[in-house]
């Protein structure tokens, strides 16, 4: 029997961050152990080169689960969501 | 529906007539309009281009404009905030609340444009001389947003 594939979420990334990731979006299996919005930013800073650079510790990041503004702990479910982006300046 | 986000401008005339609907209750209106300039941290700026998260954009100003209607006595308020290309002296926001008294007004206009800076999905990217550039955010604008000291809910900070 298969172990579970993890989590399927959408991510989506805005702004400066899409020109600095390549992507505006992509579709992903988190692990298992993957499971709040701060384990996702480390998983994804893991992936080296800009992704690295940009979520690193102390970078500025904002994130929105399901279109709500999120914190580290909030969990992430599949199905989810997940937009990752630079600090707002409208107005 | 009291959040707009659209590429066209807008009348602020026509809007606040609109608003206020000819609701004899109301003694006051507050109305802020954000405009484009042509200078920015030192570069000129000849156009601007505003990205907005769709899907979230309306949902993020209506709760901005629930969580101010919550606070102060509000009949109605209004937020209309363009997208796209915009250029020097362009309107870029028009906030405006309806109450008995100014005092709510003034206030809940004023949180609504200091919750929209921090919390509302927009990004701005300048056209300088030097080339393109994102604009920062500033931390001016997170110190005014927590004068209204609502800092329980998340501020998409990871």
């Amino acid at each position: 029997m298969r172990d579970s594939l993890g989590t399927a979420v959408s991510l989506v990334y805005l702004a400066r961050l899409r020109e600095a990731f390549g992507a505006a979006s992509e579709r992903i299996e988190a692990p298992p152990h993957v499971n709040t919005v701060g384990a996702l930013r480390a998983w994804l800073a893991a992936r080296g080169g800009a992704w690295a650079t940009e979520l690193a510790p102390g970078r500025a990041v904002r994130v929105a689960v399901n279109h709500d503004l999120a914190g580290a702990d909030t969990p992430i479910s599949p199905g989810d969501e997940i937009a990752i982006f630079p600090p707002v300046t409208g107005g | 529906m009291p959040a707009r986000v659209q590429t066209e401008d807008f009348d602020v005339g026509h809007e606040l007539a609109a608003l206020r609907n000819c609701d004899p209750s109301i003694g006051a209106v507050a109305a802020f309009v954000g405009t484009v300039r042509d200078v920015n941290a030192d570069a000129s700026v000849s156009s601007m281009t505003l990205e907005h998260y769709p899907g979230m954009t309306e949902k993020a100003l209506e709760t901005i404009v629930a969580d101010a209607k919550a606070r102060w006595r509000i009949v109605e308020a209004l937020v209309i905030h363009r997208v796209g290309a915009l250029h020097p002296a362009d309107q870029i926001v028009l906030v405006a609340c309806t109450s008995a008294h100014r005092g709510d007004a003034f206030a809940a206009c004023e949180f609504i444009m200091d919750y929209l800076k921090t919390r509302a999905p927009f990004w701005k990217k300048e056209e300088t001389p030097e080339g393109a550039r994102w604009v920062d955010a500033r931390a001016s604008d997170d110190e005014a947003a927590a004068r209204w000291h609502a800092a329980s809910k998340p501020l998409g900070k990871v």
